[in-house]
């Protein structure tokens, strides 16, 4: 029986799924933040920028997409947090919306504004990015101020209107970690596809700098979330309460959750030792295949096993579970057939990715006649 | 719901959203139509191996990455803006249409996006026949993305396949097969893909007749002006044959939208369809709104009552009637729909008090109400109509819907002549003659995109003050935010994207001037 508390939960998965993915895929959006201190001269930042061009479509779909799924299955999602913490979601599309001409325009003449100015685009894209969207992600955990009336439409608690999620460490430090981790995972991308010795060089230097950063936020910020109190629903009344360890005992409570986090957190370490100590250029696929398991995992933290997955902190009760924010159980089903579409997707993607990407950007590459950013 | 709409909020959340997709439209438009020019060019390369052609594939190839890239950028906040600004209404109808935006990402953007990147890198990468079928690919991609963001729109025009759930009080799918094939999304899809054909065929051949102008290039001119003739012509037919059967459709499905865009008030029998006509203040009002005769006006006989009931007797009902009723015709009043509206808003919010204090008794007996016919079909179907104090505010600005419409058909009209004009100079080798022609083709590539937008204008202006057709006035969709937040965020966009979309200019300008690369 396909019940509705089953799609609820199929979808909360293909989210979680999406999301892994997603900051995977920031990698552009974390060489993009090197754009300016990683390379030594011209022909390097060239071949930087060809590196992340031709993937970052990619990134982009994947986060559009990743709205669309999450407006189809989790509508109430969509109208409170997008309709209530404004400013930060607007902060994040405008960080988003510049990079995506930079790379097309930023070196072709006729554009006005200079070659530097793109690449500030670059540069703010990649630190912004990802670094909003991990504040924003922390709130799944630490709560936002807002009400939802009778008729489900919502009132933001601060004039900030999101901004204010900036001020509360915790965020922050989800924030950096996203941050430093697609730095990281930019890192390990350029060496995986840039044939250049002396640029291959500067990478090494930057991977210890980037990766003790990383692990410092990351462990911090799952410390505090594991020891603190969580926002925990009542499977059959929905009430919500605050309940200690609660995060912790859904991490430990589900041996699915268990396995994919600390699985993943062990591959992450392993692609850094790897990148710092021995083979750099196979890390990332190391690094990749342990961001996704992790990321998911606190997503099913956050919304799985009687959780409040978008928790108001002015109104306990106005908080958000997946049983509550859904879409209907005929949506849901006939959207579950959509997403059967997925593999078949991610394997034309997979399929031309390797036919155009047999060869390592090298200099001389970047003097052909190829078309080039 | 919101009973004190703050006015200032919904016309800058208004202007913002209008802001964001007109310039996301001057875009899209372009791409929908030179994906497939792109693709047509390319399998000639293939299947001739000439490398003249492989050239010219590749020129427009660089203007087409060109425009992509600002398409992209304007793409995606058009998708968040529904949550950021029009919150409510995306719980209203998440539920339905929510669901082709999902898809479209799923099934089109990526298609688009991973194809575009073997288009662009794969030339000495990968097969022939490989980057011919990623050109094709990234053709039907991109009006892939054109369907399912339509199916959405045209659900706001004509909502269908849906059931209103009173425990959740919104609308919820019951069909996705209604959804997909509502006729007004048919009518759209064709239309809006077919009038991008038109914009990028004036595209190449405004382009290529300025490189004849100039004395350059001619042999790359006069190939892109034939494929961009053959293709035109078929398209601008076919966008006259499907805005045809838009207009029809609309006739039906909002007869308010219909009837302005002819500026017709009283309704007749044996109406002619006004083809040129002037709009003049009559002095009379309905409601608060201004009454316009129409002067200088050229018709074509009975042809508009023959569009609307398939008789050249038949009755189209003017603006006055569908506000104020004409029981003759079986037209209710607007006074009468907003009574009945503002009964089934009293039935929801009885049913959800009844849920507060848990009296289950009533809240069975309301809820059993959802599911009678005469309740859904004669009182819910209304709801809309309960939020407004006025029945003319039904009216939306007719002298805009009037002229705009005119202007596009008439522009759709020259279309056809262009391309049929442009085919035969160039079977006659006469295009370098005809200097004149040259620079019309030219000066027609600002009247395609005026025409593009236009369309939008109609359908969009013209179906105010709806958001969602009878169910959802625009004003009662906004977030509940501040008007100066949105007047903020209104200012950025416009400098951003005007910053950008000048830097496209000049880039495009900059390589047409530089020609393909030899
Ligand atoms: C999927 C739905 C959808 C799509 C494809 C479009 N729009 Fe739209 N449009 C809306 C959904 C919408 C809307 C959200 O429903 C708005 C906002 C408020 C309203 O009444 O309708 C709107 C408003 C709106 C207005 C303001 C009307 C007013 O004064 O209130 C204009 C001028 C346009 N749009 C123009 C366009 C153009 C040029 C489009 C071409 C891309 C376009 N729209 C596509
Ligand atoms: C409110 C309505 C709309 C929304 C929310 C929307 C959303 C988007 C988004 C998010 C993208 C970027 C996709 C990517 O990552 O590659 C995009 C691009 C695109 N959209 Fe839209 N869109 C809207 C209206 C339209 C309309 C009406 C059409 C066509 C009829 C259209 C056709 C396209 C195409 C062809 C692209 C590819 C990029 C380009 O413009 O060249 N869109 N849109
Ligand atoms: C030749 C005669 C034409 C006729 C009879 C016609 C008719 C129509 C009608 C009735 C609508 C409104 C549909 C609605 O509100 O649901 C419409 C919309 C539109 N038109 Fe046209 N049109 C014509 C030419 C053109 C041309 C030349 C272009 C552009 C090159 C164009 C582009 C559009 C667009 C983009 C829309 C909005 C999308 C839609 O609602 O379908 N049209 N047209």
């Amino acid at each position: 029986m396909i019940t509705h508390a089953f799609l609820q939960g199929y979808w909360w998965l293909i989210i979680s799924l999406l999301a892994g993915l997603l900051v995977f895929l920031m990698f552009v959006q974390g060489g993009q933040s090197f754009i300016f201190s990683l390379p030594k001269n011209d022909t390097q930042r060239k071949m930087i920028v060809n590196a992340l061009g031709r993937k970052w479509e990619f990134t982009f779909t994947t986060l559009v997409t990743f709205g669309g799924a999450f407006f189809a299955s989790f509508p109430l999602f969509y109208a409170t947090s997008f309709g209530g913490a404004y400013w930060v979601w607007m902060a994040i599309l405008f960080s988003f919306i510049i990079q995506a001409v930079a790379y097309e325009y930023r070196s072709k003449p006729g554009n006005i504004y200079g070659t530097s100015l793109f690449d500030t685009f670059l540069f703010l894209n990649g630190c912004l990015g990802p670094f909003l969207i991990g504040v924003a992600v922390a709130t799944f955990f630490t709560g936002s101020d807002f009400t939802l009336d009778l008729f489900n439409s919502v009132t933001w608690g601060s004039g900030w209107h999101g901004l204010e999620a900036l001020i509360n460490p915790v965020n922050l430090l989800l924030g950096f970690a996203v941050l430093f981790l697609v730095r990281v995972l930019g890192l390990m991308y350029l060496e995986n596809t840039i044939e250049d010795g002396d640029l291959a060089g500067s990478i090494k230097k930057a991977m210890p700098r980037n990766a003790v950063p990383f692990l410092v936020f990351f462990l911090s910020f799952v410390g505090l979330m594991l020891l603190g109190k969580g926002f925990a629903a009542d499977g059959v009344t929905g009430e919500v309460t605050m309940v200690r360890y609660h995060y912790l005992h859904n991490l430990l409570g589900n041996p699915v959750i268990l396995v994919l986090f600390l699985g993943g957190v062990v591959l992450v370490l392993v692609s850094l030792w790897m990148a710092i100590f021995k083979n750099p250029r196979k890390a990332i696929w190391y690094a990749g295949a342990g961001t996704i398991p992790v990321v998911m995992a606190l997503f099913f933290i956050a919304g799985y096993g009687g959780t409040a997955f978008y928790p108001s902190t002015a109104d306990l009760q106005s908080s958000l579970t997946l049983a509550k924010a859904s879409s209907s159980p005929f949506t849901l089903r006939t959207m579950m057939f959509v997403s059967f579409i997925i593999p078949f997707v991610v394997a034309y993607i997979w399929y031309a990715w390797s036919s155009i990407n047999r060869r390592r950007i090298t200099p001389e590459e970047m003097s052909g006649d190829e078309h080039m950013y | 719901m919101i009973e004190n709409i703050d006015l200032s909020l919904v016309n800058w959340s208004r202007a913002q959203f209008a802001l964001t997709a007109v310039y996301h439209w001057l875009f899209v438009p372009l791409t929908l139509g030179l994906s497939f020019i792109l693709a047509f060019m390319e399998t000639i390369y293939v299947r001739t191996g000439d490398e003249v052609w492989k050239k010219i594939t590749k020129f427009w190839m660089t203007l087409f990455g060109i425009n992509f890239a600002i398409g992209v950028a304007t793409g995606i906040i058009l998708e968040f803006e529904f949550g950021t600004n029009w919150s409510n209404y995306s719980w209203f109808v998440g539920d339905i249409f929510g669901a082709p935006l999902a898809v479209e990402g799923i099934l089109a953007f990526f298609l688009e996006s991973t194809f575009v990147a073997v288009m662009f890198f794969g030339w000495n990468k990968v097969g022939k026949k490989f980057h011919l079928t990623s050109t094709w690919l990234v053709a039907v991609g991109a009006n892939l993305s054109a369907l399912w963001i339509l199916v959405a729109n045209s659900w706001m025009e004509n909502p269908v396949g849906m059931v209103f759930n009173p425990d959740t009080a919104r609308n919820e799918m019951a069909s996705f097969r209604e959804v997909v094939l509502n006729p007004v999304a048919v009518d759209k899809f064709l239309h809006t893909v077919t009038s991008g054909f038109v914009l990028a065929s004036i595209f190449v051949l405004g382009i290529s007749a300025w490189f004849l102008i100039r004395k350059r290039e001619e042999h790359l001119a006069r190939k892109s002006i034939l494929v961009a003739g053959i293709f035109g012509l078929v398209a601008s037919v076919a966008v006259a044959l499907t805005g045809d059967s838009s207009a029809r459709t609309l006739a039906q499905v909002q007869p308010v939208k219909f009837a302005a865009m002819e500026a017709l008030y009283e309704g007749k029998s044996d109406a002619g369809l006004t083809v040129i006509g002037a709009l003049t203040d009559s002095g009379e009002r309905l409601g608060e709104k201004k009454v316009h005769d129409v002067k200088l006006r050229i018709e074509i006989p009975r042809l508009l009552s023959i569009m609307t009931t398939g008789k050249g007797s038949g009755y189209v009902p003017g603006l006055k009637d569908l506000v104020n009723g004409n029981p003759e015709k079986g037209i209710l009043s607007v006074s009468e729909m907003m009574e009945r509206g503002k009964y089934a808003r009293q039935v929801l919010t009885d049913y959800k008090m009844a849920k507060e204090i848990g009296d289950t008794e009533t809240m069975e007996a309301l809820s059993a109400r959802f599911k009678e016919s005469d309740f859904t079909d004669n009182y819910f179907r209304y709801f809309g109509y309960g939020y407004f104090e006025h029945p003319w505010q039904v009216v939306p600005s007719v002298p805009v819907i009037f002229y705009s419409f005119r202007v596009m058909v008439g522009l759709g009209f020259f279309f056809i002549l262009l391309f049929i004009l442009a085919l035969w100079f160039y079977r006659r080798e006469a295009l370098e003659r005809n200097r004149w022609f040259l620079w019309l083709a030219l000066l027609s590539i600002p009247l395609a995109y005026l025409a593009s937008e236009l369309g939008w204008i109609v359908t969009e202006m013209g179906r105010q003050p709806w958001i969602i057709q009878n169910l959802m006035p625009v004003g009662v969709a906004v977030s509940n935010i501040s008007a100066g937040a949105v007047q903020t965020t209104f200012w950025l966009f416009a400098v951003l994207f005007t910053a950008l979309l000048v830097a496209e200019i000049s880039i495009m300008v900059k390589q047409i001037k530089t020609g393909p690369k030899h």
